[in-house]
């Protein structure tokens, strides 16, 4: 009886939380546009198959370069014009948000779990592990973040998969700096204290009790890495290190769209715009969820 | 100040030491063989190859290797091109001006731009210049900037004419380099044009290039004159009389700006990133463009020095800043 109480009062204080968060994200109009934008290309990226009117590798050689339709040669088979090929642009942006989605969720994954890890044991255990971990970050940290995972990509080959462990990598210091901060600081509280001296074991104070709480600033850290993740791996993409053509990954469309620039506004115009608008609304979101998780880290 | 100084200096040493670690083991997981990459396409006998082994130093034992790798280090030597056969620090350093031309212009526009943006979005705060700063700002940060990049060519070089789309000068123009940085060698030239010339194609990448630092500065400055205005001095100096110019140009801005120095020197590591995008996009001859070259033509030396070298100037600068935040900030120094 008694366990049942304790934990339907924390089912009631998980919604009141919840209700309280949203409560705060509300007032922000900007995080809230973001994040119907993002529900859209989550839309586009779960039903790409049903949503997008083609086929995003089917070449049509009557329609190459075909402008968007409120332009002369336009016309409602290719709402957004076709690519160089006469694959349907719009098609090749619908299927290009799953891509874009799978990144930033496989790097925030992969990057946060073991940046947490590692953070987590460096403020705890502290000394000479604290001091090799912190090192090796600051290592990755002296490499600009774009050029680290090119040669991370230039030993691991050219491929969607390997520039994600890449950016998962390049990351990866943020994660630790950040939990380590967190639980130093949180470390020599009273509750944590207390848990000890009660006999708990080192694995459960770092996970039950430390990490809990340091978990508001690291949501942040990982809405802004996934949108580090998107404009990263596009970047590769574009550099040609990243997705492969024919992948409709947005950054090697626009990679194929460079030598139209001249001559077809829209093969370049839209798949960038696609990255824009994506990485803008998640960084509003971002700033919407530090408002309203943790009133203190708010930048008036 | 002479311990803090010290205590800086002990710290980067080891971060030094695992860039150097870093760099070396780069060029030997790097897929394919430079020995046959060396060779060309008539392949290579045992007998050669056994030479080109031990000329590279891939007989000796790894550690054997490294420390010789730091030893050269130390007397300048970062190896040699594979494709060109010239020395690595050379083809670096023949290629740094560009990109620091490029870097500098581009912060110069980032914080002429921003700065002010910044303090009139906190002066006036939650106005609609307000919004509109923060808007853009965000914009600008979120910016993919190899598309941002693609757009302005399409604008200002292709439907408007106005500006070259690639390379340092026109083709017309021929000068033998003095200092490596176009804007001054075009004036020494002394040919008519040369120097209008190299604005014009100067401008698109400074933009481009400066377009995220832009945004950070704004957004930095903004939050840190927030900050600064709130506090005691400056409803004193308010409560003198002081003139709100006075107020917020000598008691709040000179406060802030320690924050946005710092701010500013964090963005060369932004910078050396963006460098390769736009350096990309524009052709523009710099050691970004030179970087990607390598990967993609596998010259493992270029790369593993181009790696050292870059590392070591972001570490350098931030160094720099660190030096000087702990200068102007005495709370810093006296920290243990």
């Amino acid at each position: 009886m008694a366990e049942l109480d304790s934990s339907t009062a924390q089912i009631g204080t998980f919604r009141y939380s919840l209700f309280e968060f949203w409560r705060y994200f509300r007032e922000n109009p900007g995080a809230v546009a973001g994040l119907y934008f993002i529900l859209l290309v989550l839309f586009c990226a779960l039903f790409a198959d049903v949503i997008a009117p083609w086929d995003p590798t089917l070449q049509n050689r009557d329609a190459l370069l075909q402008p968007p339709v409120w332009q002369e040669g336009g016309s409602w088979d290719y709402i957004i014009g076709t690519d160089a090929v006469g694959r349907d642009l719009l098609s090749r942006i619908i299927y290009g948000a799953r891509y874009s989605m799978f990144i930033g969720a496989m790097v925030v994954t992969l990057s946060m779990s073991a940046g947490v890890m590692l953070g987590l044991i460096a403020g705890y255990f502290r000394g000479r592990i604290e001091t090799t971990i912190m090192r090796i970050m600051d290592v990755i940290l002296a490499f600009p973040s774009l050029l680290l995972a090119l040669g991370l990509v230039a030993i691991l080959g050219p491929a969607l998969i390997n520039a994600m462990i890449a950016i998962a990598i390049v990351l990866l210091p943020h994660f630790v700096r950040l939990t380590r901060s967190s639980v130093m600081s949180e470390k020599n509280k009273e509750y944590v204290i207390a848990s000890r001296l009660a006999g708990a074991s080192h694995l459960r104070l770092m996970i039950n009790t430390i990490l809990p709480n340091c978990m508001a600033p690291l949501i942040v850290q990982g809405t802004l890495s996934f949108s580090n993740a998107i404009l990263d791996a596009a970047a590769l993409g574009f550099l040609g290190m990243g997705a492969q053509p024919p992948t409709p990954e947005w950054g090697a469309m626009l990679a194929e769209a460079r030598e139209f620039i001249l001559r077809a506004w829209w093969v370049v115009t839209f798949p960038g715009l696609a990255i824009l608008l994506t990485v803008l609304s998640i960084n509003l979101m971002g700033d919407g969820l530090r408002d309203a998780l943790d009133p203190k880290m708010k930048r008036s | 100040m002479f311990r803090f100084l010290l205590s800086r200096l002990t710290m980067i040493v080891p971060t030094f030491i695992g860039v150097t670690i870093a760099a070396f083991s780069f060029i030997r997981l790097l897929p394919g063989d430079p020995i046959l990459l060396m060779a060309g396409e008539r392949g290579v006998t045992p007998e050669r190859r056994a030479e080109l082994e031990a000329v590279m130093g891939f007989d000796r034992p790894l550690w054997e290797q490294y420390l010789g790798f730091l030893g050269d280090l130390l007397q300048g030597n970062l190896g040699v091109s594979i494709v060109t056969k010239a020395p690595v620090l050379e083809e670096f350093l023949g290629r740094f001006p560009a990109t620091l031309e490029l870097s500098v212009i581009a912060i110069v526009f980032a914080v002429a731009l921003g700065l002010p943006a910044g303090v009139i979005a906190a002066v006036r705060r939650g106005s609609i210049f307000d919004h509109t700063v923060m808007g853009i700002s965000l914009t600008g940060y979120s910016m993919p900037i190899f598309w941002w990049g693609l757009l302005l060519i399409i604008l200002f070089s292709g439907i408007l004419g106005w500006t070259p789309v690639s390379g340092r000068i026109s083709f017309l123009y021929y000068f033998e380099p003095v200092t490596g940085f176009m804007l001054i060698d075009s004036l020494l030239s002394g040919q008519p044009g040369a120097f209008q010339s190299a604005v014009m194609h100067l401008i698109l990448p400074a933009v481009v290039l400066g377009t995220i630092p832009l945004a950070v500065i704004a957004r930095q400055t903004r939050s840190a004159m927030l900050e600064v205005l709130s506090e005691d001095y400056v409803r004193t100096a308010r409560a003198k009389g002081l003139s709100p110019a006075r107020v917020i140009g000598v008691h709040a801005l000179r406060n802030a700006l320690i924050t946005v120095v710092t701010v500013i020197g964090l963005q060369v590591g932004v910078l050396l990133a963006g460098a390769i995008l736009t350096e990309t996009i524009f052709a523009w001859p710099g050691i970004g463009k030179w970087m990607i070259d390598s990967i993609f033509r596998r010259d493992y030396p270029s790369v593993q020095g181009g790696l050292l070298m870059i590392a070591s100037i972001v570490m350098l600068v931030n160094l720099i800043v660190d030096l000087t935040y702990g200068l102007i900030n005495p709370s810093i120094r006296h920290e243990r």
